[in-house]
């Protein structure tokens, strides 16, 4: 399974599915990260500690425990 | 014109219209009214900027207009506070109209919510704000089209620009004038289909309700709370019930999820995927990397973000102290000519003393600062206004989730660098009440505005001009760094627990206007020079009455035949210092100081610096107003130390002087920070839970650097 921890620098993906907990599975689907989204990363702290992506043309930070519930696939 | 002159042939008592301003973060709400009314809302360039809600009121055409500013929200869902804020005004109170804010230069994402809104059966306008970013982007968007495709008005605005601001007003007008329309949401067949049994459903029981059966039949449809509970205490709820059931499994199959919330949010995404499609034309395509991108890969560059960061603090403090100390001599003396010509014109020396010592002395020992304020506050708005702010969020929020607070946090910490009040406030953007209060406890420890007078006269007191803004930047960080440290304690005692997520938007870099940074900094200024003229200048003379009486007579006398007796002018001033010294211990205030005494001593506090502490309870720049006034009384000790500055270095040992900043840069904040904090916690346990724990901190902190700068000094 891939999740967008998985996910390098640069690299694209499409979400496949949230595996969050209900209230920051909401969340997420309100920045528009939610299923068939296309999700770019931008950067990311040197221990993947943060990771930056693009979800859109919106920006968004988020964790890498957070990176580890979203399901992608590569496109 | 038509209309307005109706409006004056028919004096209707009045034509208030309430209108509820609602929009994700960050899309420029406040900024939207300030730029209708005269207002003066906070605005900065990152979400949980406005945490509360807020009216402002204004006239157009013979209308009363009250605009609420609401907090952002991305969506219908209370995950903080400030969203269940707009969430319960918005189902809850009165209100005639909703302009929905969004934001040009990303409308798909905007939709989201206004997909919402437009289930709400409530009368929606839609403003299609930053149009002059959106022209530099190269986005057009047929406002007119999209008006006609969803149903409601969609007016092109620019809160910069203050363009379309009269269409906005105007449409609301119309709008408010209107019978209802009804916008034009549709959703997917299976959708449709089951809103359909359902409106048919409550029809058939003709059943009683404020809102259409269609807006019903979605909440339902969603999972709705409110809806739920209504109806369950109906009769139909029985056969209902099943109905529903089988109309959440369709709409789930159908969408291949289990989660209802996801189905409608892939829904409402598609619906506004249509629209963008229909009406958004973006002329040059953005394969290259947009500005914001180019200057993200320098500032939050995996192994130069933070340094690049520490290096903007420490010039920020090394400005604040060079430049700022360059109007101090002027001001300095402004107020000592000013107390001199003054002093000359009142006979009384007891009320020369009040206006010279108590007044004067203590005003301008707080107004003596603004220079270095001023630049404080430009740092701080420009943090907030350019984006770098969540950043430095971003930078932080691994370091900062080892001592257990979120990267979030760093928003309402950095605000507390500028004042504790709002800082306490922007804690609600944080989700869990947990990760809230820990951060609460923690703002104390980021010195506000208010204590950057003490330091930086301390600074000066002890060491050169060059030297003295590094001091004020170690002093900045070792207080950020304590609390850390305090935050680490608290979260493995008090506030244990699973941690928040940490998902945050990234708003796009922005140059400020002068215009902006010239009025967050001025309101910020106005408001410090409000209070030394008011609250200070009150603290002032109560301090300087309590240390002047009771008079003692008899020592008076005896100096003065003292005096008398000696020819030599040395040994007179040397005599008269005496004087000074002992009616000011045998003062109230005296007394009181060398009742405390006892438990300050171990620290290196005489009497006046523990008084001075004290006072500083009510306000931090009574701190050093109550120094003014003291030293200015007592210790005047040979006529060339005219500044307070000088008196300090003259009258305090190092060690002494060292412990005394530890203790300010931990002890309680002021009495109306403390209020808000109590209410912001929820508690009034909170608020001594508070007390103890930044006594202690700050007892313990002090005794350690007095003894330890006492070695190695
Ligand atoms: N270019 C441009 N920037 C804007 C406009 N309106 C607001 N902003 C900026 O957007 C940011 C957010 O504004 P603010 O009013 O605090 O947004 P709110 O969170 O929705 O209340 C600030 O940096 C504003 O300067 C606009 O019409 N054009
Ligand atoms: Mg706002």
């Amino acid at each position: 399974m891939n999740t967008l921890l998985d996910c390098h620098k640069a690299c694209r993906v499409r979400v496949v599915k949230l595996n969050a907990p209900t209230a920051l599975k909401q969340r997420l689907i309100s920045f528009g990260i939610m299923k068939n989204a296309t999700i770019e990363v931008l950067e990311h702290t040197p221990a993947k500690s943060t990771i930056e992506i693009k979800v859109g043309k919106m920006r968004v930070a988020l964790r890498g425990e957070e990176a580890k519930m979203i399901e992608v696939e590569k496109i | 014109m038509n209309q307005e002159e109706d409006v004056k042939s028919c004096p209707v008592i009045a034509n208030h219209i309430k209108v509820a301003l609602v929009g994700q973060p960050n899309v420029g709400k406040s900024m939207l009214i300030n730029s209708v009314s005269n207002a003066h809302l906070h605005v900065g360039n990152f979400s949980g900027v406005t945490v509360d809600k807020k009216e402002v009121l204004f006239d157009y055409d013979n209308y009363h207009f009250t605009v609420v500013d609401l907090p952002g929200t991305y969506a219908f869902t209370d995950y903080t506070i400030e969203e269940r804020v707009t969430h319960d005004y918005l189902c809850a109170e009165q209100y005639d109209i909703i302009i929905n804010v969004v934001d040009s230069t990303n409308l798909e994402k905007n939709l989201q919510l206004t997909a919402e809104l437009l289930t709400m059966s409530k009368k929606v306008i839609i403003a299609l704000n930053m149009t002059d970013e959106a022209e530099k982007e190269g986005i057009e968007i047929d406002a007119e089209y999209m008006s006609e495709l969803i149903g409601v008005p969609c007016i092109k605005v620019s809160a910069v620009a203050k363009t379309g601001i009269d269409e906005l007003i105007k449409a609301v007008l119309k709008k408010h004038t209107s019978s209802k329309n009804k916008p034009k949401l549709v959703f997917s067949e299976p959708v449709e289909e089951e809103i359909a049994r359902l409106v048919w459903y409550l029809d058939k029981h003709k059943y009683k309700a404020n809102n259409s059966y269609r807006n019903i039949a979605i909440n339902l449809l969603k999972n709705n709370k409110k809806t739920y509970e209504k109806l369950h205490k109906n009769p139909i709820w029985t056969e209902l019930q099943p109905i529903l059931i089988e109309a959440s499994k369709h709409i789930e199959l159908h969408h291949d999820s289990d989660d209802i919330k996801e189905a409608f949010a892939e829904e409402y995404a598609s619906f506004n995927r249509g629209i963008v499609t229909e009406v958004v034309k973006q002329k040059n395509n953005q394969a290259k990397k947009t500005l914001t991108e180019k200057i993200d890969s320098i500032l939050i560059h995996p192994v130069f973000g933070i340094p690049i960061f520490l290096f903007f603090m420490w010039s920020l403090f090394q400005l604040t102290f060079e430049i700022g100390a360059i109007p101090m001599e002027y001001i300095d003396s402004f107020f000592g000519w000013f107390g001199d010509v003054l002093g000359s014109t009142i006979q009384n020396d007891d009320m020369r003393s009040l206006v010279v010592d108590g007044i004067i002395g203590g005003v301008g020992a707080v107004v003596l600062f603004v220079p270095n304020i001023v630049i404080l506050f430009i740092g701080i708005a420009l943090l907030e206004s350019t984006g770098y702010m969540s950043r430095v969020a971003f930078l932080l929020d691994g370091f900062f989730h080892k001592f257990g607070l979120h990267g979030q946090s760093f928003i309402p910490l950095v605000t507390g660098f500028g004042c504790s009040i709002p800082a306490y406030m922007s804690a609600r953007i944080l989700k869990n009440d947990r990760d809230r209060l820990l951060t609460l406890f923690i703002i104390g420890f980021m010195s506000c505005g208010a204590r950057l007078p003490v330091y930086v006269l301390f600074a000066g007191a002890f060491f050169s001009a060059d030297m003295a803004g590094n001091v004020l930047f170690i002093i900045y960080i070792s207080g950020a760094i304590m609390g850390l440290i305090a935050a680490k304690v608290l979260k493995l005692t008090a506030f244990k627990g699973v941690d928040e997520p940490f998902v945050m938007e990234m708003p796009k870099y922005r140059l400020p206007t002068l215009k902006l940074i010239w009025h967050t900094v001025l309101g910020e200024t106005m408001m410090y020079l409000k209070k030394a003229g008011t609250f200070i200048a009150g603290a002032a003379m109560l301090i300087w009455f309590l240390s002047n009486y009771p008079h003692n007579l008899q020592l008076q006398t005896e100096y003065a035949q003292k005096i008398e007796q000696t020819q030599d002018i040395a040994e007179q001033a040397k005599l008269k210092n005496e004087l000074a010294e002992h009616s000011l211990e045998q003062s109230y205030l005296g007394r009181i100081g060398k009742f405390s005494e006892p438990v300050f001593e171990p620290l290196g506090l005489d009497w006046k610096m523990s008084i001075a502490l004290q006072a500083g309870i009510a306000a931090k720049e009574v701190v050093v107003s109550t120094l003014g006034v003291l030293y200015s009384l007592g210790a005047d000790v040979d006529e060339n130390s005219s500044s307070l500055a000088d008196a300090i270095r003259a009258n305090i040992p190092f060690a002494s002087a060292v412990s005394f900043i530890v203790v300010i840069m931990i002890y309680l904040p002021c009495f109306a920070a403390s209020i808000v904090f109590t209410r912001e916690a929820g508690h009034i346990k909170y608020f001594f839970y508070l007390f103890f724990f930044t006594s202690i901190a700050a007892y313990i902190m002090a005794f350690i650097a007095y003894n330890l700068t006492k070695m190695l000094v």
